[in-house]
């Protein structure tokens, strides 16, 4: 089954205008400093410039050389250097040093430097405090959203999660703002915004500050609702495995900004071939959103198409022969590359996911989702860790345990945090603190006896009805959310019904019909109410922070049914998984609507972990 | 209406006229004698210093300024120096030069404002005579002192002080000079006798005016347009030179016959001028000089001083101010005697209308059939504006308004706006107010400067019913008023805090785009600092307040202001401030309390000052956090020793923190490095920093087998994961007899499965099933399979009679050569899946 649009489906909105816009803003600050000039670029802003304004673009308006910002010391001859960074303040010591090495030297060159999305007092203190406050001139490129497909668009700072959720830094509170600003000012104003989490909040409060002072535009809006939710909301969704194309693609290959890099395996030749990965690509287009066990059938059925549409040219005449090769045959011949790449794709995933442990780690997932043989689990990961067979995943499944169980027992903790020590270096007793810190993975306090009955009575009775009894102890606990979480919003189907992948019923089936994400999950409740009422417990249980708030324009009330009130902006603050877009992409299907989705980054369980590493490579 | 052309005199083609403005209203005991006099242009403030020749040691000269209509707005004895010049700045402020170069400031109420220099040259050599001058970039003053050279500075705002060139030959001060600007340069033009000199920046260029007559041996008088665009001299023989200021073109010249210097001369021109005329003055006669060879005099009662304008002069003597002006073409077409112009016929023909006779008829019809009706209402709505008398300009819009009748698409909006700016134009010219503006000169400064005026001479409720009748912009108009309201509102001593905020906020509550922080800062400024304060509180934007409060030394409302901004860069300033500011114990008290900002402050040092977050953590006796801090620095430090001193503070801190475990983790990891370094210098392998279960690895897979089993033993290596550990390893070095005695030394923990994967994954079926039978019954299929004996996991399975594991093996078999057994099979399934 290939996921159609419905046809009733509202039109996006063009988001082509937005990289428009940021080129030309890109293309005025570089002629501002006139003359030939190197530009050195921040490694992680490479992709996204290139989506921008591409190697020719930037020679044209008299960029010499392109160089990567590696922090260390430069060859370079030109007379003119310009920095194109992100606000780091690495970044800003670093050309500091070599400005003033150029001092020392006797060399005179023009410095600039351009921070994007802006920049931060703390970036032009330190360039005081180096003293060459007065050698560079600086400026802002407000290049606040790349739009990686119709609709996705993203604020490629995949640091927003770590600065804001764990160091507790705020500064990019700001530029959520800017970006809903940026929206507002080129696609019309929203009629209704909901949101949760204490980051939502802010952005939501900075975005209406900028409103006011801007100048008030009445212009019809295309798209009216905004949801916004914070990444620590749900945790659980972008720790689970991924099982639709697109996040299983994203969890093995790592997509970069919209494009992928398929190594020799896939391609089966010798070289690596780099591939966009959007819904230009006719193929990934229709299998992005299936889950993995169907991707195979279809590419097949895909490969007998192609075949037949080959084949056609057999007893063809001149005319006709002439018309397939100048029609058909070059979008065949695409068709055929592309398709060649995925089923190399597919191939080799399948090698790695079919194993053994790759089953093995999903049963323990689904188990812990769904609260069932937690002991066997614990023994599981036990082993994970004492195979050595991956850092991240093994620290993925501890947080999933702890979150799952509402913080681990204090002998389990101990010991299985002892071993991961022994496994991977004491330097992770900082993992482990960032971790606790954000609540990922915690000791259960002394006290907390609920949890602790539990798991006795879990011993004594068999699992399933454990099961239930967690659910009956959870409401009346203060703190085990994730358990009454689910259930409330019943969020892990009940187990034994055969869940038919290929008829897909709810969001569930991007987990293999175990899980419905809870980001996914509100946002639908949400919409559904037009409002949190009926939902105070849940939001309750999700640390509040939940607001609804009507927007300016009150002359869209009257419009209802248009197509702009069918489309739904969803901004997550921390990252959101390709999982969770395939969800929502579903949800929008079933409703008849389109859900567009701005994320501070495109994240996944190794993303969002790698983010709690201290200075590990 | 007769007596319109009354006050009007030919000269050449056009005709001047001279109209009262005002009767002084000052009371002046000797008019303007020995007075230094100053007026602005455009209507402004006359300033008079009193007084100025000593007659006795203790009197003091008097300075008072007065309205345009002598109403006085401020009056103080000169305790200063003596004063060469004054002048009037573009915004209303006085600007007094004195002897020594220095200039004071004062605003239009005699409120001291700054001071500042002219440099020390001047200030040595003394000046000799000063020249306030107005130009595109501000006000500006230039200076000849007592060493005849020119000190001029362009914007008195902007002080860069320019010394010009010497001029070859200049004696004395005799000579006359002005200042022009030209090329977007100030420039100063000196006459030295019968030479005339243009001083620039960089020369001194010597210039002579085309066709001035020989007859003249110097030059007495120089004046300026006042669009710096036209010059006129005056020669000791009497002589007036007219032409272009770049000296390009003469206009005319006129002899006066008058030898004796004149005491002031200005241009006496308007924007589309018929001729060029100048209006020269001496001891009691005006003279107005143009084109022709005759001339209009006027006899002067009293001394008087000439204030050159845009579109006129005006005359300021004791008594009384006029204006004279060329009468403009607009009012000469409509009361020239016996004017046949199409405004004139329509004025005419609107009297006869209300005389109620036909003749207006007739005139109308004499108008239509040129078809120049909107022609005759346009030259009525024009001359309108140039007219003084409100009775006139009623006349003239009323004849206007009348015409417009027979007229059917006639644009309304000249008539509107005209009537618009006349209402307002009246209000200020009262004579309370004293403004008295033309209607050129008001279109030519606009609206936003004339509420300026306004409000510096705080006439704040007529500003606001000017912005409000001409329906200003509200953030450009009223706001702005009341803005400057305020401001002056809080400088009032006499009233208490809560009445001045209470009033500012009840008056500015529904203002838009008003910024209490600026009101704020004038309350600081003039010393109140609470009343600041409170006005903050009305201030919306909290990100406004902070800069003010930090300067007023509230720190720590100013960081809590900044929070809540959610602007991080403003949190940030404050603490950048704070740091700098207070002493550091202070300052870390100051964070704890406000969390944000202690986070924003510990991103910050973890890039630039690794020790003050150590402080930090200190301070807040945060041993966790320390611990942690020493455990990061350890792994950054390369040597040895002091990367194990460091975990041991990591230690002490998690012991004072009561985290047993993270102590005693850190207490592993010191022995682990220990124990590695040891191994290392004895053995040379490289182990030093690598986890306990890489290290064990490693000594495995060269052999250091009963090192590893020391490690296993001292740090309680879970067996599960020792056996998992030595059997990779074994494996991975293919030391397969070392493997089989590690099988045999006691009962595998992690079963036997595990030895059969291993030598399948080195491809070593041979050792492989060596392992088989050793496996549990559960993972017997299992393994069979991995060997690829098919027969045995088949045999396996059947005696397990589970369904799922013969349906396994049954998938492993190929039909053609496991027929028998594929039978096999089938049938035990068969039986499995009955029971």
């Amino acid at each position: 089954m290939a996921q159609t649009e419905r046809r009733d489906a509202p039109e996006l909105p063009d988001f082509s205008l937005l990289k428009r816009l940021a080129r030309d803003q890109l293309i005025f600050l570089l002629e501002q400093l006139p003359g030939k000039k190197d530009l050195f670029i921040d490694a992680d802003l490479m992709s996204p410039l290139d989506r921008i304004a591409n190697v020719t673009i930037l020679k044209q308006h008299e960029v010499d050389k392109l160089y990567k910002v590696e922090l260390k010391p430069i060859v370079s001859s030109s007379d003119q250097l310009c920095f194109l960074i992100r606000p780091r303040i690495q970044t800003v010591k670093w050309i500091s040093e070599l400005v003033n090495s150029d001092k020392t030297a006797g060399r005179f060159r023009r410095y600039k430097i351009i921070f994007t999305p802006q920049k931060f007092y703390a970036c032009e203190t330190v360039l005081e405090e180096q003293g060459v406050y007065g050698d560079v001139t600086t400026d802002e490129w407000n290049f606040y959203i790349l739009p990686l497909d119709d609709d996705i668009l993203s604020l490629e700072l995949p640091e927003f999660f770590r600065d804001n959720f764990l160091e507790g830094d705020q500064r990019w509170v700001t530029t959520g703002g800017s970006a809903l600003n940026l929206l507002q000012s080129v696609y019309g104003s929203f009629s209704k915004i909901y949101g949760i989490g204490r980051c939502a909040k802010m952005v939501y409060e900075s975005w209406r500050e900028l409103m006011e002072q801007g100048e008030q535009r009445t212009r019809q809006p295309e798209f009216a609702k905004v949801f916004l939710i914070d990444r620590d909301v749900d945790f659980v969704t972008p720790l689970c495995s991924q099982v639709v194309y697109e996040g299983l693609v994203d969890d093995i290959f790592r997509i970069k900004c919209g494009s992928v890099e398929f190594g020799p395996d896939v391609t089966s030749s010798d070289k690596s071939i780099k591939v966009m990965l959007n819904s230009q690509d006719k193929v990934f287009n229709e299998i992005r959103n299936e889950h993995f066990s169907n991707v195979f059938g279809f590419l097949s059925q895909k490969a007998k198409n192609l075949q037949t549409a080959y084949d056609k040219r057999r007893g063809m005449d001149i005319q006709q022969m002439k018309a397939f090769v100048a029609d058909e045959l070059k979008g065949l011949k695409q068709e055929h590359r592309l398709l060649s790449l995925h089923i190399g794709a597919s191939e080799s995933m399948m090698k790695k996911k079919t194993k053994q442990d790759f089953q093995e780690l999903l049963k323990t997932e689904h188990s812990l989702l769904e609260g069932f043989e937690i002991r066997e689990c614990i023994t599981c990961i036990e082993e994970h860790i004492n195979r050595q067979v991956s850092m991240i995943e093994s620290l993925r499944l501890l947080c999933l345990l702890s979150i799952t169980e509402n913080g681990l027992l204090s002998k389990d903790y101990r010991s299985l945090k002892a071993q991961y020590l022994q496994s991977y270096g004491i330097e992770h007793l900082l993992t482990f603190a960032n971790l606790k810190q954000l609540g990922l993975l915690e000791e259960q306090q002394a006290g907390e006896t609920l949890t602790v009955m539990e798991s006795k009575v879990g011993k004594l009775v068999n699992d399933k009805t454990a099961g239930k009894l967690t659910d009956a102890f959870s409401s009346l606990a203060k703190k085990s959310n994730f358990r009454a979480l689910s259930k409330k919003l019943t969020l892990v189907p009940k187990s034994g019904e055969e869940y038919d992948l290929r008829v897909p019923r709810d969001m569930a089936y991007i987990f293999s019909g175990a899980y419905i994400p809870l980001s996914c999950k509100l946002i639908e409740q949400v919409l559904e109410r037009d409002g949190w009422t009926g939902l105070e417990e849940v939001s309750r249980m999700l640390n509040g922070q939940e607001f609804a708030v009507t927007g300016g324009s009150s002359s869209s009330e009257a419009r209802t049914k248009t197509d702009a009130q069918r489309i739904v902006l969803v901004m997550f603050l921390g990252g959101c998984t390709f999982s969770e877009i395939s969800a929502l992409r579903f949800l929008g299907k079933e409703r008849g609507c389109r859900f567009i989705v701005l994320t501070t980054a495109i994240t996944n369980s190794a993303r969002l972990l790698e983010a709690f590493l201290d200075n590990h490579p | 209406m007769a007596f319109v052309t009354a006050n009007w005199n030919p000269l050449g083609e056009a005709f001047y006229r001279k109209i009262e403005l005002y009767e002084m209203g000052w009371n002046l005991k000797d008019g303007l004698r020995e007075c230094l006099v100053a007026a602005a242009p455009y209507g402004g403030p006359i300033a008079l210093l009193k007084g100025r020749i000593r007659r006795s040691p203790s009197a003091r000269p008097q300075l008072e300024i007065y309205s345009s209509s002598g109403l006085p707005l401020a009056s103080f004895p000169w305790k200063s120096g003596v004063v060469k010049q004054l002048g009037w700045t573009v915004t209303d402020d006085l600007l007094c030069v004195q002897e020594d170069g220095t200039v004071l400031v004062y605003d239009l109420f005699g409120g001291f404002k700054r001071h500042f220099s002219m440099g020390n040259e001047v200030s040595q050599s003394q000046v000799l005579d000063t020249k306030i001058f107005h130009s595109p970039y501000g006000t500006g003053v230039a200076i000849l002192t007592g060493a005849l050279r020119f000190t001029l500075a362009t914007n008195i705002d902007d002080i860069k002080l320019r010394r010009l060139p010497e001029v070859p030959g200049l004696q004395g001060a005799s000579s006359c000079w002005a200042v022009l600007t030209q090329d977007r340069q100030c420039k100063v033009l000196v006459a030295n006798e019968s030479q005339l000199f243009i001083l620039d920046n960089t020369a001194c260029t010597p210039v002579t005016p085309p066709g001035l007559s020989p007859e003249a041996s110097s030059i007495v008088h120089i004046c300026v347009s006042f669009s710096y665009k036209y010059l006129a001299l005056i020669t000791d023989s009497g002589h007036v030179w007219m032409g272009t200021s770049n000296l390009k073109e003469k206009l005319s010249e006129v002899d006066t016959k008058i030898k004796t210097p004149p005491k002031q001369m200005a241009w006496c021109r308007r924007p589309k001028s018929q001729q060029p005329s100048a209006v020269v003055m001496w001891d009691g006669l005006l003279l107005v000089v143009g084109e022709s060879k005759e001339t209009i005099k006027y006899h002067l009662d009293d001394e008087s001083i000439l204030v050159p304008e845009l579109d006129g002069v005006r005359i300021i003597s004791g008594t009384h101010h006029e204006l004279l002006q060329e009468v403009p073409g607009a009012c000469e077409e409509i009361f020239k005697i016996a004017s046949m112009a199409p405004g004139a016929l329509l004025l005419e023909a609107h009297k006869e209308y209300e005389k109620e006779s036909q003749k207006a008829d007739e005139y109308l019809r004499e108008i239509k059939e040129q078809s120049l009706l909107s022609e005759a209402v346009r030259q009525c709505v024009e001359a309108a504006g140039h007219e003084h008398e409100p009775e006139t300009q009623k006349t003239l819009l009323r004849a206007a308004s009348f015409g417009k009748c027979f007229l059917s698409n006639f644009p309304p909006e000249q008539f509107v706006s005209m009537c618009r700016d006349l209402r307002v134009l009246n209000a200020v010219r009262d004579y309370t107010v004293g403004i008295p503006l033309t209607h050129t000169q008001f279109k030519q400064m606009t609206l936003q400067v004339l509420i300026d005026r306004l409000v510096y001479r705080k006439l704040y409720p007529l500003a606001i019913e000017v912005c409000r009748y001409l329906k200003t912009p509200e953030y450009l108009g009223v706001s702005r008023v009341l803005k400057h309201w305020a401001c002056f509102k809080v400088q009032q001593k006499e009233e208490s805090d809560e009445v001045i905020a209470k009033a500012v906020s009840v008056k500015l509550a529904d203002a838009a785009g008003i910024s209490y922080s600026e009101i704020a800062t004038k309350a600081y400024e003039s010393g109140r600092t609470e009343l600041a304060i409170k006005l903050l509180e009305f201030e919306p934007r909290s990100g406004e307040q902070v800069p003010l409060l930090l300067k007023m030394k509230k720190s720590p409302l100013a960081l809590s202001k900044a929070i809540e901004s959610g602007d991080t860069d403003l949190v940030y300033t404050v603490v950048m401030y704070l740091k700098n500011e207070l002493n550091r114990g202070d300052f870390f008290m100051m964070l704890r309390n406000q969390p944000v900002a202690l986070s924003l402050y510990r991103q910050f040092c973890k890039h630039q000052e690794q020790d003050t977050l150590k402080d930090l953590f200190n301070q807040d006796d945060d041993h966790e956090e320390l611990g942690n801090f020493y455990v990061k620095a350890s792994y950054k430090e390369k040597r040895l020793e002091a990367r194990i001193a460091l975990l041991q503070s990591a230690v002490d801190e998690y012991y004072k923190a009561k985290n047993e475990f993270s102590a005693k983790a850190t207490e592993d990891e010191m022995r682990l490095l220990r124990f590695q370094r040891k191994l290392e210098e004895e053995k040379g392998e490289p182990l030093v920093g690598f986890p306990l279960h890489e290290t064990m690895t490693m000594l495995l897979s060269v052999g250091l087998h009963k090192h590893a089993e020391q490690l296993y033993k001292d740090f309680r290596v879970p067996d599960k994961r020792f056996w998992w550990l030595k059997l990779k390893a074994l494996a991975e070095k293919e030391d397969w007899e070392e493997l089989e005695k590690f099988a045999k030394s006691k009962k595998s923990p992690i079963g036997y499965l595990p030895f059969v994967e291993v030598c399948i994954k080195r491809h070593n079926k041979f050792e492989a099933k060596k392992y088989v039978s050793k496996v549990t019954p559960e993972q017997k299929v299992k393994a069979h399979l991995a060997v690829g004996d098919v027969e045995g996991a088949a045999e396996a399975a059947i005696e397990r009679r589970s369904e799922s594991e013969i349906s396994t093996v049954l998938s492993r078999c190929s039909s053609t050569t496991d027929h028998l057994l594929m039978e096999r099979l089938n049938r035990a399934k068969a039986t499995a899946a009955k029971k």
